[in-house]
């Protein structure tokens, strides 16, 4: 019998004409594809079209093809379903996947149309007007107290803490330990740069992000890796993350092999022993509890801003509110298409809802009980490009995370083998020999790069607009319009069709 | 989305857009010595400007005119029919004790058509229905008038403030002016407005100046912001009816002077915000702390895009840009008047040898207060 029934999916040729037999290609590969007798060879069932090779290969001697097999077509078992019941009737396990969700869900960005300026009002020029996008991350008053006193005026309110971001876009938590450290560096150098935040994720704080803990939040998840008091004082903010959009409900699992050294360090927990997070904080049972944590991190950071980050569900802006009333600056939405280390595939495909729709309805339910200034919303998981960011935040978003964006930046294919620790582009692995190709400076220039683009053209956008801030098109729905949306999802969004 | 109930033509246009484009020419005069002024000088400053108008809206508002009731209300209403009327009647008798009801004097002008029905009433809350709240009269009155613009059909107070008045139509502004016999009354402060709509909805109450209790703005611009400024006014329980721009102005003064007690200067710093890069090098730590707060806590209330305006209340008037002032506005002094217009011909059609006149830089206000009790 043979040992898999699960065909390849992509077929690796080698040009033997072309090939100089520099075994470049051996030793890129994290999958082991390569090897070498006599000449170069390729086993096409472990390739994962992660490119590494045909990247590095200096004789554009590789070819990457999808596998051309013949199947018997069948619209409702399609190919990946057949496949996952073959590994499923071999292995008895769960399907694990790594990235966000890849199934052709209704993707509602994609259906919003931004507005622009014509006659009656002017559209503004970027390049000759100024044009803002400075955004504070926090609780703010509902109002201020104002006195007049010889010619000036005094402000008598107390603002509390907040993170000043001088664009909207920041970086979502990825753990060290599901990425390298040499990703968390790249992250922390062009947070730094860009005048904006990253997140820790829930593995710890590496010794080495010292210099950047201005532009870091520091992460508490369920697992509590690597929280003590100075790792909760070291950043701006602290996150309680109660939920991830690729994975809403769930726990989480970083297998020992991944547990070296300095990942044991940074997380507080032994050397080659899995790193469990357990499924819910076993403090927080009800919202009454993360009230509790929610105070008991303020009182330890000297009242620095509390961000709960939660996966986008169905009941989301009740739960939005709850959090908004237990005392959270910040509320981190996460899409059911953010990304992740490792999931199993049907949570990952099939739990959450779309972010775009959380926004518009935590906005909608925060202003409807007058407490929108308490919180300010973060969207992330699926935020792709700065049309996105332009329209999440039109939806009524404060700022937005990329963490998928990010690591495309940085080299990510999005082969979505994330959880094999195996990744070729030395980002979501810890084998020293992968993780040394990644080189932080470069990797924050890409970020820098990346992020300065988006802002450009998110500025580009404010200016058709004819608008100069961004506060000026948060929560404007009136800018935006549906194109294709039916009318439930439009009054939900609160958006008018196009022509209307 | 909010329902709106004025005349078929009205809820119709609702349907199908949100608000309406307009640019204007507008001019207003306060005396700060608190001497009275005729309406026909607002007149005459307007008719210079006629052509910034396009005969689709025009009006006034004028203050102290009503010393005889100066403690009182005074709702001026338009009805489009008896049954608002008798309604909206219904509604004012047990909600408020009214003094005086009368109807609005006008002289027929070719000009001006399909005139609605024009009241006036000047009445101060219930005292029993203030205790059984313990609600403020101003609060009060802005919540029935609220209700009676968004329930009673065909039904729109236009003017609620004490010892002013509104008066709008439908024509060119210097038009109205002679409808509504201005030059009968006298006042201490007069706004006027004409006004060129892209679009419109041909309806009396569309028409500026736009008033909330004390305030009446007139307004030339477009509020891109539009959106966010609406969404956050309805945080405050303002509900934003009348797809005009305008509407936003007067209720964010409203909120951001009546309600939150701001300084009418710090509360134009909040509408027309400094650019954060003037904050960031801010001398003054105090200066800075308080401006950076402002923008943190009032960025919804920011109101961007090209405006400008001139706003009225008891105490006074204010002339204000957008912050990179993308409309005209230009002021004078003449001893104790102050002078504020789209158009510099306006002011020097009632004023030909002004003290001083000066374009007013962006997002700077131009305030004139009284100097004393009228
Ligand atoms: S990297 Fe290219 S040239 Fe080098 S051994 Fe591999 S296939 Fe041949
Ligand atoms: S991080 Fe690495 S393993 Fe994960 S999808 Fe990207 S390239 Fe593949």
């Amino acid at each position: 019998m043979a040992g898999s029934m699960v065909t390849s999916e992509f077929l690796v040729e080698v040009d033997h004409q072309r090939c100089r037999r520099c075994k470049r290609c051996i030793l890129n590969c994290g999958f082991g594809v390569f090897d070498f007798q006599n000449m170069t060879t390729a086993d096409s069932s472990k390739c994962v079209a992660c490119h590494r090779c045909v990247v590095f290969c200096p004789e554009e001697a590789i070819t990457i093809t999808r596998n051309p097999l013949a199947f018997k077509e069948h619209p409702s078992w399609e190919v990946d379903r057949r496949k996952a019941i073959w590994k499923q009737a071999q292995s008895s396990g769960m399907i694990l996947t790594g990235m966000g969700n890849d199934l052709p869900w209704l993707n509602v960005f994609d259906h919003l149309l931004i507005d622009a300026c014509q006659v009656t009002n002017p559209s503004i020029d970027p390049l000759r007007e100024p044009m803002e996008l400075k955004t504070f991350l926090g609780r703010k008053p509902d109002r201020l107290e104002v006195s007049a006193d010889n010619g000036g005026f005094r402000l008598q309110t107390e603002v509390g803490n907040n993170v000043e971001l001088a664009v909207p876009i920041m970086f979502s938590g990825m753990s060290y330990g599901s990425v390298s450290l040499n990703v968390h560096k790249s992250l922390a150098i062009a947070a730094e740069k860009l005048g904006t935040v990253m997140n820790t994720g829930e593995g710890g704080l590496h010794p080495e992000l010292t210099p950047y803990t201005d532009h870091i939040i520091v992460q508490c998840a369920s697992g509590r890796f690597g929280v003590h008091s100075d790792y909760l004082n070291a950043g701006v903010a602290v996150e309680i993350k109660i939920g991830q959009g690729a994975k809403p409900g769930i726990g989480g699992h970083l297998p020992g092999e991944k547990i070296g050294r300095e990942v044991s360090g940074t997380r507080m927990i032994p050397v080659g022993t899995d790193a469990l997070s357990p499924a819910p904080h076993h403090d927080i049972y009800s919202i009454e509890d993360l009230r509790q944590l929610i105070y008991a991190l303020k009182e330890a950071t000297g009242y620095k801003p509390v961000s709960v980050k939660i996966a986008t569900v169905h009941n989301v802006a009740a739960i939005a509110s709850g959090i908004a009333r237990a005392g959270a600056d910040i509320i981190y939405l996460d899409g059911f298409r953010g990304g992740t280390g490792a999931s199993p595939a049907v949570i990952r495909d099939h739990v959450g809802i779309p972010v775009e729709i959380a926004i518009a309805v935590v906005d909608k339910q925060l202003r409807s009980e007058g407490i929108r200034n308490l919180v300010s919303i973060i969207a992330a998981g699926g935020i792709r490009s700065s049309a996105d960011v332009a329209k999440a935040i039109a939806l009524g978003a404060d700022a937005v995370g990329v963490g998928t964006a990010a690591l495309i930046a940085l080299g990510c294919r999005l082969c979505q083998k994330c959880y094999t620790g195996n990744c070729s582009w030395g980002i979501a692995t810890q084998r020293p020999e992968l993780t040394d190709r990644l080189d932080p400076d470069w990797g924050a220039e890409r970020l820098v790069n990346l992020i300065n683009a988006w802002s450009l053209e998110l500025k580009e956008v404010l200016g058709a607009l004819g608008v100069n801030a961004v506060e000026s098109l948060r929560g404007n729905r009136e800018r935006l319009r549906a194109l294709g949306l039916d009318s439930t999802t439009m009054d939900i969004l609160d958006v008018k069709p196009a022509g209307r | 989305m909010m329902e709106l109930v004025f005349g078929d033509q009205y809820s119709k246009w609702q349907v199908d857009t949100c608000k309406v484009p307009a640019a204007c020419g507008l001019s207003g005069i306060i005396s700060r010595d608190g001497k009275v002024l005729g309406g026909n000088v607002i007149i005459e400053s307007m008719r210079v400007i006629h052509d910034r108008g396009n005969g689709l809206g025009g009006g006034f508002a004028g203050y102290g005119i009503y010393p005889e009731h100066r403690d009182h209300y005074a709702l001026h209403i338009m009805f489009e029919g008896a049954e608002g009327r008798s309604a909206c009647e219904g509604m004012l008798e047990s909600e408020l004790e009214i003094e005086a009801a009368e109807e609005i004097n006008t002289r027929s002008v070719p000009a001006i058509q399909e005139a609605p029905e024009l009241r006036r009433y000047f009445a101060v809350p219930r005292r029993e229905k203030l205790a059984r709240e313990s609600i403020e009269p101003d609060d009060f009155m802005v919540r029935l008038v609220m209700s009676i613009n968004t329930t009673v059909p065909g039904t729109f107070v236009f003017s609620s403030g004490k010892n002013m008045g509104v008066f709008k139509a439908v024509g060119f502004a210097e038009d109205v002016g002679e409808f509504f016999r201005l030059e009968e009354y006298n006042g201490y402060t007069w706004i006027g407005h004409g006004r060129f709509p892209t679009n419109t909805p041909g309806w009396w109450g569309g028409a500026h100046p736009f008033n909330i209790l004390d305030w009446s703005v007139v307004h030339n611009g477009e509020i891109s912001s539009y959106g966010i400024n609406k969404r956050y006014l309805e945080m405050f329980g303002y509900e934003c009816t009348l797809l005009t721009d305008t509407e936003v102005m007067a209720y964010l003064f409203d909120l951001l002077v009546r309600k939150h007690r701001l300084p009418l200067e710090v509360a134009c710093s909040v509408l027309a915000a400094p650019f954060w890069k003037d904050i960031d090098s801010e001398a003054d730590p105090e200066r800075k702390a308080l401006e950076q707060a402002l923008r943190m806590t009032y960025s919804s209330a920011l109101v961007n895009g090209p405006f400008a305006v001139i706003v009225g209340y008891s105490r006074g008037m204010v002339g204000l840009n957008d912050r990179i002032k993308l409309r005209p506005l230009v002021a004078a002094y003449k001893d104790d008047y102050l002078y504020v217009s789209s158009e510099e011909s306006a002011i020097r059609q009632i004023c030909p040898r002004p003290d001083r006149v000066w374009a007013p830089k962006a997002g700077q206000p131009v305030i004139g207060e009284l100097k004393g009790d009228v």
